[in-house]
């Protein structure tokens, strides 16, 4: 459980550094409770739900479905499981709240909203994507680090034009969107296909999913970003 | 206020339901269509996504009342004028009319970032299983604790490092392409079964209750350092968190070989 870690951290700083009460310590140990409780029943729900069939289709997929259903399915996984995200969600709904505060969208409830959702569905098509491509180079044997090198390569081309209020929310979806949904369920996929297909090493091509769904979504958020505020030039 | 969070939960639900909707979709759809087969235990599946709903409503309203705030609250104390200054007042005053300020009175802040990096990698439950599967795979050539050490090392430095740059106020970009650069380099000279799994390391180790409370550390540092916005100096963190471990996980792998061919040589 990492939420322990936390609080050891927080409370070490809080007693000895800082030497204050905590502001509003009822509320916060009432959160805690909420996000360990809300945390448990949702992997228990996973657990019982979700993961069973999607490691087993995946599985099944991986053995006997063709090429072309396999790429089908491991775009629509990394869409919806990405979209369900909760720390996606969470984060989302700041860099909305900020981007109206800032002023570069309208302060609005509608336009705050429309802004969050375009963000999650961009992030949740890239990551969608990713998957499709990685389970292409899964298929065919194709090395991981020309996908890397090449995603750098576009990150670094795209970066250049896109404008500064979206390099930072773009640079930080790669690492929020792989979390507690996506990643057992991709990895399932990865690994199965790696050990069904002939000739394909487990530990050599059935990772790197994840690396590449981390990658996609910085050039898809910051193209986003160029499509609400316009070209940086 | 404990009627407020049941109405917030009960709020969210709706919205959680819809978010998990389309993950239901996709598995019922490709069921029926290319798989053809009959869902065993079709009650416990449903009794379980009642759970994922109920549960993640209940954790997201959590993150949004308590760990987004415990984030900022931690920032705004330790960027405070009055604790960096201990309480001196013409200090204070000093710092609030200065347009540059020294990185270094941050020291706490990057102690803070340091710690919450380090601790929670290592309690993190994907890392735990990946490192028992690298163990496995490795034959025991990359043992678990290095590994965790290594990720947790990296999460740790990469945080730690992404505060000092919301503090300076340096573009965000320039770090982070050193840093693909260096790894780029790094991957040509390590041994080839680790750069898979190094490269999903950055991506597997920041989770779902660390991610929101280093995004508001990072966003609240950047309201109060004088001069930052945290629009455009406020993200970056997670970005920084997923870069290092990719780095130190290589690192570490390079030094167990190197150390395994001096022990052949003196055999």
């Amino acid at each position: 459980m990492d939420v322990f870690p936390i609080i050891l951290v927080i409370a070490f700083f809080q007693i000895l550094i800082i030497q204050k009460p905590f502001p509003n310590l009822d509320q916060i140990l009432l959160g805690v409770l909420l996000v360990v409780f809300g945390l448990f029943v949702f992997i228990l729900g996973l657990d019982s739900a979700l993961f069973p069939i999607g490691e087993k289709m995946a599985n099944e997929f991986a053995i006997k479905g063709n090429a072309l259903w396999i790429i089908l399915f491991g775009f629509a996984l990394g869409f919806s499981t990405t979209i369900a995200e909760p720390a996606l969600t969470v984060v989302a709904g700041k860099a909305g709240g900020l981007a109206a505060g800032a002023g570069a969208i309208q302060d609005n409830k509608e336009s705050i909203a429309s802004f969050v959702l375009g963000l999650r569905i961009t992030v949740a098509f890239s990551v969608g994507t990713a998957i499709a491509l990685g389970v292409l180079r899964i298929i065919r044997g194709w090395p991981l680090i020309w996908f890397i090198s090449g995603g750098y390569t576009l990150i670094v081309i795209t970066t250049f034009f896109a404008p500064p209020q979206i390099i930072g929310i773009a640079y930080d979806s790669g690492g929020i969107t792989t979390s507690t949904i996506t990643v057992p369920l991709v990895a399932a996929l990865g690994v199965g296909l790696a050990t069904a297909i002939r000739g394909r090493n487990p530990i050599l091509d059935g990772f790197g999913l994840i690396a590449l769904a981390s990658l996609n979504p910085i050039v898809f958020v910051l193209l986003y970003g160029i499509s609400v505020y316009g070209l940086n030039i | 206020m404990e009627n407020d969070l049941i109405q917030s939960i009960l709020d969210a639900l709706g919205g959680t339901f819809i978010d998990i909707l389309p993950i239901i979709l996709v598995l019922g759809f490709f069921q029926a269509v290319a798989i053809r087969k009959k869902v065993p235990n079709l009650g416990t599946i449903l009794f379980g996504l009642v759970l994922v709903v109920v549960g993640l409503s209940i954790f997201i309203v959590g993150l949004e009342k308590c760990v987004f705030p415990i984030g900022t609250q931690m920032a705004n104390q330790l960027t405070d004028l009055n604790f960096l200054t201990s309480g001196d007042e013409a200090a204070v005053e000093e710092l609030q009319t200065s347009s540059n300020i020294d990185p270094a009175i941050y020291l706490w802040t990057y102690i803070f970032a340091f710690l919450i990096g380090f601790s929670t990698t290592l309690a993190e439950p994907a890392l735990i299983a990946v490192a028992l599967k690298a163990k496995e795979i490795t034959t025991g050539a990359i043992s678990a604790w290095g590994l965790r050490i290594s990720v947790a090392l990296g999460v740790a430095i990469g945080v730690t490092l992404g505060v000092y740059r919301i503090v300076s106020g340096d573009p965000l970009h320039y770090y982070i392409a050193t840093g693909y650069a260096f790894l780029l380099v790094q991957t040509y000279f390590s041994p080839k079964m680790i750069i898979p799994l190094a490269y999903d390391s950055g991506g597997v180790t920041t989770s779902t209750v660390t991610v929101p409370l280093i995004a508001a550390l990072g966003i609240g540092l950047a309201s109060n350092v004088p001069g930052r916005s945290p629009l455009i100096d406020g993200f970056g963190l997670i970005a920084f968190a997923s870069l290092f471990p990719m780095i130190t996980v290589m690192g570490y792998a390079m030094i167990t070989e190197i150390l395994a061919k001096r022990k052949q040589i003196k055999e």
